[in-house]
């Protein structure tokens, strides 16, 4: 494999860092401001879309930026993982700055300055985690985009933000300083290094007890994975502004926790670690028993933020599940299920706010109907929920599909059963929404018969993710492509 | 002249301590004036010395006057002490051209008082790091002491009562170091302390040398404060005029946990400290209990000003905890951390000063609107609690884990699950403070944002603190150069 | 019984200092008034000054000066006939030391009498609290 020295990647994280300098001095005036949001998550957008034919090439571009511990450095590794990480996340960041200007203005929200910088921050650290070439270079990005994340929670600054970002921080932070911290650095004192490896670096190492401890740290220790009991931070840090909770707690936040922990497993344990100690299965269990459970939940929840929440939870664990199986293809669905699960549930968080800046509704019951109003809202709603399920013609079939075989090539048919009955689950807490949005009759509707969509600056966004999101399905390519590059060099000796 | 450079660090701020005071009874204005060049020649002398030890990789022992030991005092400057020098002229040097104005406005007639005692302080302290002499040592020690208690008996109210608590307790500490250096001059003869660690390991059947050893070391952890002889810090801290606990709280622990590593590798010697006396475990159980108790009573303080004392506390615990490990990486730890603590310390304390610029915020609940008010101070806030917390890439982090490096290596898990312990609890600490001055007052987030008008401090308080705070980032970038250069010079070889 | 009488007497310069640092650090703890306190401290330092001053003692030496030393040279200085020096010298500046504590406590007690008006560690703590 080729390694290419290149500074790109740092330039990647950077520039969202960058324009936050004038993102401040000129806060005084908006259009301008949001004019460097924009060129921010463009430019971010070129970059990383850059480097993606390198990277299909088969090579990786490398970076060293600073040494900070003798023989541990910053340094970044983009693979073709942290690739479809990045392309994901980028690009969801263009539609979401659209969304957000739409989304702030619309309900003409307070600090908007800090709003946007915080999020450009964000977005670097998201960039960061994806590119990490060590566990340090991770740690590090993950803690940013925990602090980074933080004024975005509580961006409405009363009582209940207060209350939220207090749970928010108390999980994010206390767990990775309690649980991740130690296990890295007693990764480190055991392997002496902390850089990824397609084989592992632990295999070897250390005992069976204390892989297994190590696992366990780090499963809950990167709590942005949602894993239960690490999970009630998500519904909490609904209180956000919507484009931060589509973005960050459908995209970014919560699957660089996903991600963390896919890279943790396959770069740190290895493969034939897991196997060989039988922890995938450990894993999967852990990870199945978050899906079943946080879909039943799903199903009793009015808001409509903290039922997609709790899919989310459901959704990320699918991923863990999908790497936890051990084999080629479902770890390939795993990985592509962070795009898909993503276009899905983003739109389906674009739908959830541009409802709410039409007609202020937050809850399901008070939606009966609501089709008649924003007819494209919710057809939108539909596809993503769609996707969200696994339903053709949408993309997430593609991702649900290939862990599904995975579990069959494996023989481990009873995640099979978790995979269909959480399928079933999804179907039966989204339907009914888009049901009573299109067909209720006149005595239970709540909303006029006239239509009057969200601002043009909300719909655009939730539209072009709706198609996108039926566009995955077509052409699954580069993701596909990506997350099969990655898994070829994971399972080179099976 | 550059053979000079150890008198120079002393000397020079001895002498314009003298001219502050008899030019500061002329003009109350010119005492900044002298204070300034003075420690400005300082730090350069120190950043020479520095890079001299650095380069040449081989200590400066200078005598005094001409004088050889065992007659004259010698000055052994070497890779921990010339660390420790920059970093002591560094944050007084920053700490002085931002208090300019606090000074002022808390000091109004007696200026060159405060100016003196706070140049004789710094003086000290230089002095205790560069000594190589034992007996000097004590004698330099209680210049600090001595001035600093006169700084902090210079606030009214209830400073009076926690200083005369502090001479009592410090002179208490003071005496049991002076009586353990007098064993030692007792079984060898020597109060050089290059010549005491060339004879003492002759001596490892001796049943004074031990005594001598608990007894300096009961000493010194009374001076640093650590749990549970720490009764005099918190009210000291707290009571004290601001521009005196901002200097205070990043040097006086941090040199004395100096000095016990200088005694423990340099004058005992690795053999006797941790092979022969071994004291370790019991004093890293001490460790384990001040970083807990620390970050308890810390949680239970209302005034910022006795949190932060606490938090130092906790941070005591640390240094001492990761030097009585005694391995390499705990030790790396304990050095390491006693540079970035000071500058966090410095960094967070004269981030409370800013933010009372205007208004007095001594309560926690005080703090509301500050970070509407102060937006870069708030900035500068939250950096200096990341790097407490101990959050990447600050220094905080680099220091904590080459401790938990070191609590693994030794198999001593309850320092390492204390040291977590305390990062979690600093988390709740400053979280508690940034929500307050982030959410209160409470307002409608639609309504019309009522216009809060920014007042920062004064460009002469807040460009030394952007630029400290940069320090958290800049050393924690350069950790592996310090460590790989500096601190792993300075821990005697047979330490692995 | 013998012995230990022996042990305690042929020590008896340890064992004086020890009393008197007890003395001492009792008063500084126990005692309620700031001045006693302050007097306690001070019998404290004293006590390790009698102790370093104890140390440099040889039995028969005389103080380390040469009589008629200018000349011939024949005053050979014998280690044993002189006490060390050393020790006193070292005390002579650990005096001065106590003396500026001292000083230093005393302008504070003084401080802490002009606002509380008392010296007495319990009313202060009972007026502060009261407020």
């Amino acid at each position: 494999m080729e390694m290419i020295e290149s500074i790109k990647p740092l330039l990647a994280v950077l520039i969202s860092v960058v324009v936050v300098v004038p993102l401040i001095i000129i806060s005084r005036r908006p259009n301008t401001r949001e004019a460097w949001t924009f060129v921010a998550a463009v430019g971010k957008f070129i970059l990383v879309a850059s480097m993606l034919p390198v990277i299909l090439d088969g090579s990786e571009i490398t970076c060293t930026v600073a040494s900070v511990l003798p023989g541990l450095d910053i340094a970044f590794r983009v693979d073709a993982f942290g690739m479809l990480f990045a392309l994901v996340s980028s690009s969801l960041w263009i539609v979401t700055s659209v969304y957000s200007i739409g989304y702030m203005r619309g309900l003409d929200e307070h600090s908007q300055a800090r709003y946007f910088s915080f999020f450009a921050l964000s977005l670097s650290a998201t960039i960061g985690v994806a590119f990490s070439a060590n566990l340090l270079t991770l740690y590090l990005f993950y803690e940013m985009l925990s602090f980074a994340t933080y004024p975005l929670v509580t961006h409405h600054q009363d009582i209940e933000a207060r209350r939220s970002g207090r749970k928010y921080l108390l999980y994010i932070v206390g767990s990775s300083i309690a649980l991740v911290l130690p296990a890295m650095i007693i990764t480190w004192q055991l392997t002496g290094t902390l850089t990824f490896s397609p084989a592992g670096i632990l295999g070897g190492q250390a005992s069976p007890a204390v892989v297994t401890m190590l696992l366990f740290f780090f499963l809950y220790g990167f709590a942005k994975a949602g894993l239960m009991p690490f999970h009630s931070w998500l519904p909490a840090a609904m209180v956000a502004p919507t484009p931060v909770s589509a973005l960050l707690h459908a995209v970014a936040v919560v699957k660089v926790g996903v991600f963390c922990i896919l890279r943790v497993l396959t770069g740190v344990f290895g493969i034939k670690l897991l196997a060989d100690l039988n922890l995938g299965t450990v894993v999967a269990v852990l990870a199945s028993i978050t899906i079943i459970t946080s879909s039943l939940i799903a199903m009793s929840q009015d808001g409509l933020k903290r039922r997609l929440a709790f899919s989310t939870i459901s959704q990320l664990s699918y991923i863990i599940l999908g790497a936890a199986i051990l084999s080629p293809k479902s770890m390939t669905g795993g990985m592509v299920h962070i795009a898909m699960h993503a276009f899905g549930k983003i739109t389906l968080f674009f739908c959830a706010g541009a409802i709410f800046v039409a007609t202020g509704k937050k809850y399901i019951s008070e939606m009966a109907g609501i089709g008649k109003q924003m007819p494209i809202t919710m057809t939108a709603f539909f596809i993503g929920a769609l996707s969200v399920i696994g339903l053709p013609p949408c993309g997430g079939i593609i991702s649900k599909w290939n862990i599904a075989v995975g579990t069959l090539e494996t023989h481990q048919a009873g995640f099979l059963v978790v995979l269909l009955v959480s399928s079933i689950l999804n179907a039966a807490y989204f339907l009914p929404i888009v049901y009573k949005a299109f067909f209720c009759g006149p005595e239970e509707t709540l909303f006029p018969d006239k239509i009057k969509e969200a601002p043009l600056w909300c719909v655009v966004p939730l539209v072009v993710t709706a198609v996108l999101s039926i566009l995955m399905f077509i052409f699954p390519q580069p993701f596909l492509t990506l997350a099969k590059l990655s898994v070829g060099t994971l399972f080179i000796n099976p | 002249m550059t053979q000079h450079l150890p008198a120079i660090i002393i000397v020079v701020p001895l002498l314009s301590a003298l001219l502050v005071a008899v030019f500061g009874w002329i003009k109350k204005t010119i005492c900044f004036v002298i204070a300034l060049p003075a420690m400005g020649i300082v730090f350069l002398s120190s950043i020479v010395l520095f890079y001299k030890v650095i380069t040449e990789n081989q200590p400066i022992i200078y005598f005094l006057g001409g004088w050889s030991p065992p007659v004259g005092i010698a000055y052994n400057i070497d890779h921990l002490s010339s660390l420790v020098l920059v970093l002591i002229s560094g944050v007084t040097l920053a700490h002085l051209i931002a208090t300019r104005q606090t000074v002022i406005e808390e000091f109004t007639n007696k200026v060159s008082a405060f100016y003196t005692l706070y140049i004789l302080f710094v003086t000290g302290l230089m002095g205790i790091v560069a000594t190589g002499d034992a007996f000097n040592l004590y004698v330099l020690l209680e210049i600090a002491s001595i001035t600093g208690y006169a700084m902090i008996g210079m606030n009214s109210g209830r400073a009076y009562l926690a200083c005369f608590n502090y001479i009592i307790i410090g002179t208490i500490g003071a005496c049991l170091y002076l009586l353990g250096v007098g064993y030692i001059y007792l079984v060898t003869g020597s109060l050089n302390m290059l010549d005491i660690a060339s004879i003492l390991p002759g001596l490892v059947d001796s049943k004074v040398v031990p005594a001598a050893f608990i007894i300096c070391m009961v000493g010194l952890m009374v001076k640093m404060g650590l749990f549970p002889l720490h009764g005099w810090l918190p009210n000291a801290y707290t009571y004290a005029p601001s521009s005196v606990s901002t200097l205070m709280a990043p040097l006086t622990t941090k040199v004395m946990i100096y000095v016990m590593v200088r005694v423990a590798l340099y004058v005992f010697t690795p053999v006797l400290s941790f092979s022969v006396i071994k004291p370790g475990n019991g004093f890293t159980w001490i460790a384990v209990a001040a970083i807990i108790m620390g970050s308890l009573m810390a949680l239970s303080q209302q005034n910022i000003k006795k949190m932060l004392s606490y938090i130092v506390i906790a941070e005591v615990g640390y240094m001492v905890g990761g030097l009585w490990l005694g391995n390499r990486m705990g030790i790396t730890g304990a050095i390491l951390h006693i540079v970035n603590d000071a500058v966090m310390t410095l960094c967070i304390f004269l981030a409370v000063v800013s933010f009372s610029s205007y208004k007095k915020r001594d309560k926690l609940s005080d703090f509301q609107g500050a970070f509407k008010e102060m937006p870069v101070t708030a900035a500068v806030f939250c950096v200096a609690a990341i790097s407490i917390i101990g959050v990447p890439p600050t220094c905080g982090f680099f220091s904590k884990w080459y401790l938990i490096s070191g609590g693994l290596a030794a198999g001593h898990y309850a320092f390492v699950a204390a040291l977590l312990f305390s990062s979690l609890i600093n988390m709740v600490l400053f979280f508690r403070i940034i929500e307050i001055a982030y959410f209160e007052p409470f307002s409608d987030h639609h309504g019309k944002k009522h216009h809060v008008k920014i007042a920062e401090a004064s460009p002469g308080l807040l460009i030394p603190l952007i630029i400290v705070a940069c320090m958290l980032i800049i050393l924690g970038l350069y950790t592996d150069e310090l460590v790989t250069h500096v601190i792993s010079h300075a821990i005697p070889a047979e330490i692995v | 019984m013998n012995e230990i009488a022996s042990f305690i007497i042929a020590k008896y310069n340890y064992w004086i200092y020890i009393v008197l640092m007890m003395i001492g650090l009792y008063a500084m703890i126990v005692k309620n008034n700031l001045v006693k306190k302050i007097i306690g401290m001070n019998i404290f330092q004293t006590a390790i000054i009698l102790f370093y001053v104890s140390i440099g003692t040889k039995r028969g030496a005389t103080i380390p000066i040469i009589y008629h030393g200018h000349g011939d040279g024949s005053h050979a200085v014998h280690a044993t006939d002189y006490i060390n020096p050393l020790p006193h010298v070292l005390m002579l500046t650990a005096i001065v030391v106590s003396v500026a504590t001292l000083g230093v406590a005393l302008a504070i007690a003084l401080k802490v009498y002009r606002r509380y008006n008392t010296l007495e560690e319990d009313e202060i703590f009972t007026q502060i609290r009261r407020k």
